[in-house]
């Protein structure tokens, strides 16, 4: 992407900002807070959708419980159904018209790209965003925006890295999703492995989110003769991926990505026995997982569901993530205090001191500062024992540039 | 059949109660409402907010689209599922010139259309020996594949890859008119000489030719008609203005990338179509505020019956599919057909 | 050459699927000479039913009968409520019913059933016989059933009164009313056997590609490619056509262009296919008498 034409940038920022700069932020009484977001709801990519439910849920908790420092969460989220010219629509809905204070957890990348500099432009946080691509963290150039998760490129050089480390012979077979989620795990993995990655790689294949199935996939990477497989797909092909290695015997290291870690939405559905060995990284508790069956934590995450979000699904991971993400904006609200100016509610984000969030795996946090807009940076490598995700190693950190 | 009676109300000679504007023929009833129309579409910007004025120039330009596509399907009758690949090719003309060879806007806009136009022939050549479902199924592939290409690896430094590329909208250069309102009266005139050149298009000789091998392609042949010319170059031209207005909706939107052309984007416009109307030219602006506006009535009346339940989001897509079925049983020929049958049924010549 | 082989038999696998699907397609258009764009979805939400019932501790020959009765009298529902008042309606309004109802059963499966997907099982042995790796048993299942299928609906509309009263009722509705033919029963009984076919693909499918709302999308794009290759007119061009979908995909996947644009591929090849045969590989050509 080329430089952006920074003086017009400012011009229209000049034109924009006095609206922002006095007092508390558009969409900020003394008993409400207006908080914009964009999901999926409908459309193909709408399993997405209960990341938007979960954070709804989470919010009719807060206000069922006081709301933030006497204040009570409005939140409005809009349905964009993955198309980028509706998120840019929705986005400038909820910004022009509903006047809300700042937007959160909008999900997406090419989404979230349609709207990144009309954010910065407007001065309108633009918070957590649900995608891990790396471009979330330029605070010089985007001040406004901010991700959330630990991003596909770093998932990528600890997988490379660990490959390195434990496989420096191996030949290496490589499948991703076809779009930006898949092709930033390669980057990542590039990047730890340099010129290794040429040498050790021996056959590369794709799938898109359309295709039926990815068994013709499966069975050229198992022709190559490779020994170690990373897969990199969501939890469906994941799962695919599984059932077919085992029906045709290919029996690599499998390292599998954070997206399809999952007990209950792939290993369960492949067959427990048959995800015996998968290798995987997580940062934050699988509620399937045997390991948190008393943990208070994920009680509490129960009794939660229960309460708020019954038509949710609990062996969805992704509505723990909603849970985890939402607790992390309710932290910045209570440090913002009654100061709720978009610029204090950017610093407040911009400065979150190893801050632990229920749902997140032990010993993690979130930690922010204005030069890191990368909260979670923390990850713990697993392995699937057939029962639970046993975890192993220490916390890696990886920090991204 | 519907659409024969339509052309013999349209068409009766009616000497008296007819006027004439930029060279078109219209019954007077008809002359009042082009001229509210236009002066609805020139006031509007300055009575609304900005947001409204950018959501109208969205559902102009899908209104442009959807134009093009009527003058493909409704009066040509060939079948397309295949638009979004004309709407990407443009859109991304525009983005490709505007980013990396900083070509001004304005400068993109009749070249897109122009790379589309050819796009439309040449695939309307292979496209003349099919028809109906075979033809449906070509076009189909061809949105199928757009996204895919437009993602591929080797076009990359081309086409920015999965991620798209960035524009700005161009600023105004009018004082007193924001950006958004200076949008709008770009995307305003452009369809406004479009609509025109459809009209005249359609009215001529061209445009009988064209309609003849909808009503009849045997008939028209015998009649001398070169019919694969005028198919592929129908083709063309629908896909001429569905280029136009990809490069107008990549300015609306400040950013190409290949999800925003996926299959779906030719569904609405097949449904925007529909719902205006097959075979006529005003329907096309029904058929851009149908596809922009229903799915967020969907949203605000599911917002409306279940409050904060998270989980009925879900049921967003159900309450769009009701009312495009709703839509459906009321006006089964389009919002034209509906006009049509009004003033067929209505207005006794001689009154 | 192993890899070969298992290419192709991988293929045929996943071509039985398609197959299956364009087996429901072929089946409505005979019945109402359109091509039902909801297919997909009604299959998908019949799996649904079966998978309900199923989970609230149904043997999987009960499900499958009761699912199979539930979808047929679903598909008769559908044509009776939905499509009866709008039957004169030109074509393409039918076709903005059919996204209207994909849309619809789509949201209400998401609604109901959420998105993780969920296992669906296979009716078949878990071993086969012989010892091999190339092919699953579940794999060889569906290209039984499929098969199995075809044979039945080539009989129904071959043999069966109601069959070819069924194929003049969509042929020509005017003329099959002159000898008889109640052509608003043949719709309606056309919906449902459509549904009920399709009700059996997607059990078929769904163990292989896991049950969730989205499960179709792709698939009824092969399906739909698969039958117009054959033919619409043609039960058996159709499985054909699925079946070379399936093959060509995964070949050209490995062998000639690469994973990334293998279904651009293999579309770009059917077109071409339809432009020596525009009335696909084995349908009837229509001679249009003037």
């Amino acid at each position: 992407m080329k430089t952006l034409h920074v003086a017009t940038a400012a011009v229209a920022a000049t034109m924009w900002a006095g609206a922002a700069i006095a007092g508390n932020a558009p969409g900020v009484t003394s008993t409400e807070i207006k908080i914009g977001n964009t999901n999926p709801y409908s459309g193909p990519a709408s399993s997405y959708g209960t990341i938007g439910k979960s954070i709804g849920a989470c919010w009719n908790w807060v206000n069922d419980t006081g709301g933030i420092n006497g204040r009570k969460i409005k939140w409005i989220s809009l349905d964009d159904g993955y198309s980028p010219p509706k998120t840019k629509e929705q986005i400038r809905k909820l910004v022009e018209r509903e006047k809300v204070a700042f937007t959160f957890q909008t999900l997406g990348t090419p989404t979230n790209s349609a709207v990144h500099r009309y954010m910065n432009k407007k001065q309108v946080p633009h918070l957590f965003v649900a995608t891990g691509a790396t471009k979330w963290g330029q605070p010089k150039k985007f001040p406004w925006t901010m991700g959330w998760q630990p991003n596909y490129q770093t998932v990528g050089a600890i997988f490379g890295n660990y490959i390195l480390q434990n496989y420096p012979q191996g030949k290496v077979a490589v499948m991703y999703q076809n779009d930006d989620y898949g092709k930033d795990y390669v980057i990542g993995m590039k990047r730890a492995m340099g010129d290794k990655y040429a040498k050790q790689v021996v056959k590369q294949e794709t799938y898109e989110v359309t295709d039926p199935t990815i068994d013709s996939q499966i069975i050229a990477l198992a022709g190559s003769g490779a020994d170690v497989f990373v897969n990199i797909s969501i939890p469906k092909f994941a799962a695919q991926a599984i059932k077919k290695m085992h029906a045709i015997g290919w029996k690599p290291a499998h390292i599998l990505n954070d997206v399809a870690a999952s007990i209950a939405s792939t290993y369960k559905p492949a067959g427990l026995e048959k995800a015996k060995g998968i290798i995987s990284v997580d940062f934050y508790k699988d509620p399937n997982d045997p390991e948190w069956k008393d943990d208070p934590e994920t009680n509490a995450w129960r009794a939660w569901m229960d309460k708020y979000y019954p038509g949710g699904d609990k062996s969805n991971k992704m509505n723990a993530y909603g849970y985890a993400v939402c607790h992390t904006m309710i932290e910045v609200l209570k440090k913002a205090g009654n100061d709720l100016s978009r610029e204090n509610i950017m610093k407040q984000a911009s400065s979150l001191k190893e801050v632990h969030l229920p749902m997140l795996l032990p010993g993690m946090y979130a930690d922010t500062s204005p030069t890191d807009f990368y909260p979670l940076e923390q990850m713990q490598m697993t392995r699937f024992d057939g029962t639970r995700s046993v975890r192993f190693g220490p916390l890696i950190s990886a920090e991204t540039e | 059949m519907a659409l024969s009676d339509a052309k013999s109300v349209a068409m009766r000679p009616n000497p008296a109660h007819t006027a004439v504007l930029f060279g078109i023929k219209l019954p007077m009833w008809n002359l009042y409402l082009t001229v509210i129309g236009i002066a609805a579409a020139l006031v509007l910007p300055f009575v609304v907010e900005g947001f409204t004025v950018f959501q109208l120039t969205q559902a102009l330009v899908y209104a442009i689209a959807v134009l093009g596509l009527n003058l493909l399907t409704g009066f040509n009758g060939q079948f397309s599922l295949g638009h979004s690949a004309f709407y990407a090719l443009g859109a991304y003309t525009a983005a490709i010139m505007v980013e990396r060879y900083e070509v001004a806007f304005y400068w993109t806009i009749l070249p897109a259309g122009i790379i589309c136009f050819i796009g439309g022939f040449l695939f309307g050549l292979p496209a003349l020996r099919l028809e109906g479902l075979f033809l449906a199924l070509a076009t189909f592939a061809l949105a199928v594949a757009t996204p895919q290409l437009l993602r591929y690896e080797h076009f990359e430094g081309f086409t920015g890859g999965v991620q798209g590329i960035d524009l700005f909208k161009p600023d105004s250069p009018i004082e007193f008119l924001g950006g958004d309102q200076w949008l709008y009266f770009v995307v305003l005139v452009c369809g406004a000489l479009l609509v025109v050149g459809a009209w005249n298009l359609t009215r001529g000789r061209t445009g009988r030719a064209i309609m003849a091998i909808r009503d009849n392609p045997l008939a028209a042949r015998t009649m001398g008609i070169n019919t694969s010319l005028y198919k592929s170059v129908t083709f063309g031209v629908s896909g001429f203005y569905t280029g136009i207005a990809g490069a107008l909706g990549a300015a609306v939107a400040e950013f190409v990338a290949p999800d925003s052309f996926t299959f779906f984007l030719s569904v609405w416009l097949l449904v925007g179509m529909v719902i205006g109307g097959l075979g006529s030219i005003p329907a096309a602006i029904v058929g851009g505020l149908f596809i922009l506006y229903v799915p967020n009535i969907s949203e605000a009346l599911i917002g409306q019956v279940f409050g904060d339940d998270p989980s009925a989001k879900a049921l967003i897509g159900v309450a769009f599919g009701c009312f495009l079925i709703f839509a459906v049983y009321v006006m089964p020929n389009g919002l034209a057909g509906f006009v049509r049958w009004f003033v067929a049924r209505y207005s006794r010549p001689g009154i | 050459m192993d890899q070969f082989l298992q290419q192709t038999l991988s293929g045929l696998a996943n071509g039985a699927i398609y197959a299956s699907l364009a087996l429901a397609v072929v089946m409505i258009y005979q019945a109402i000479d359109h091509f039902n764009f909801a297919q997909g979805e009604m299959a998908m939400f019949s799996t649904f039913i079966a998978w309900q019932l199923i989970a609230w501790g149904a043997p999987y020959w009960v499900a499958f009968v009761v699912c199979l009765a539930i979808s047929f009298i679903g598909g008769m529902a559908i044509e009776r409520i939905i499509f009866a008042p709008i039957h004169d309606a030109p074509a393409l309004s039918h076709v903005v019913v059919f996204i209207a109802l994909t849309l619809i059963f789509n949201a209400m499966a998401g609604f109901i059933w959420e998105f993780t997907i969920k296992e669906f099982p296979s009716p078949f042995p878990a071993e086969l016989p012989f010892e091999t790796k190339l092919i699953g048993p579940h794999e060889v299942g569906i290209v039984g059933i499929t098969l199995i299928m075809l044979g039945m609906i080539y009989v129904f509309f071959r043999f069966t009164p109601i069959g070819l009263a069924m194929r003049a009722a969509a042929a020509s509705p005017e003329s099959a009313r002159l000898v008889g033919i109640s052509v608003k029963k043949m719709l309606g009984l056309g919906w449902g056997l459509a549904a009920a076919v399709g009700a059996v693909a997607g059990m078929m499918i769904a163990p292989v590609v896991f049950l969730e709302p989205n499960m179709m999308l792709g698939i009824l794009l092969y399906g739909f490619a698969g039958a117009v290759v054959g033919g619409l007119t043609s039960p058996g061009g159709a499985v054909v056509g699925g079946f070379l979908m399936g093959v060509l995909e995964a070949l050209a996947g490995t062998y000639v262009i690469g994973s990334e644009l293998k279904l651009t591929f293999a579309l770009v090849v059917i077109v071409a296919v339809l432009l020596f045969r525009p009335a696909g590989l084995f349908g009837r050509v229509v001679v249009q008498r003037v």
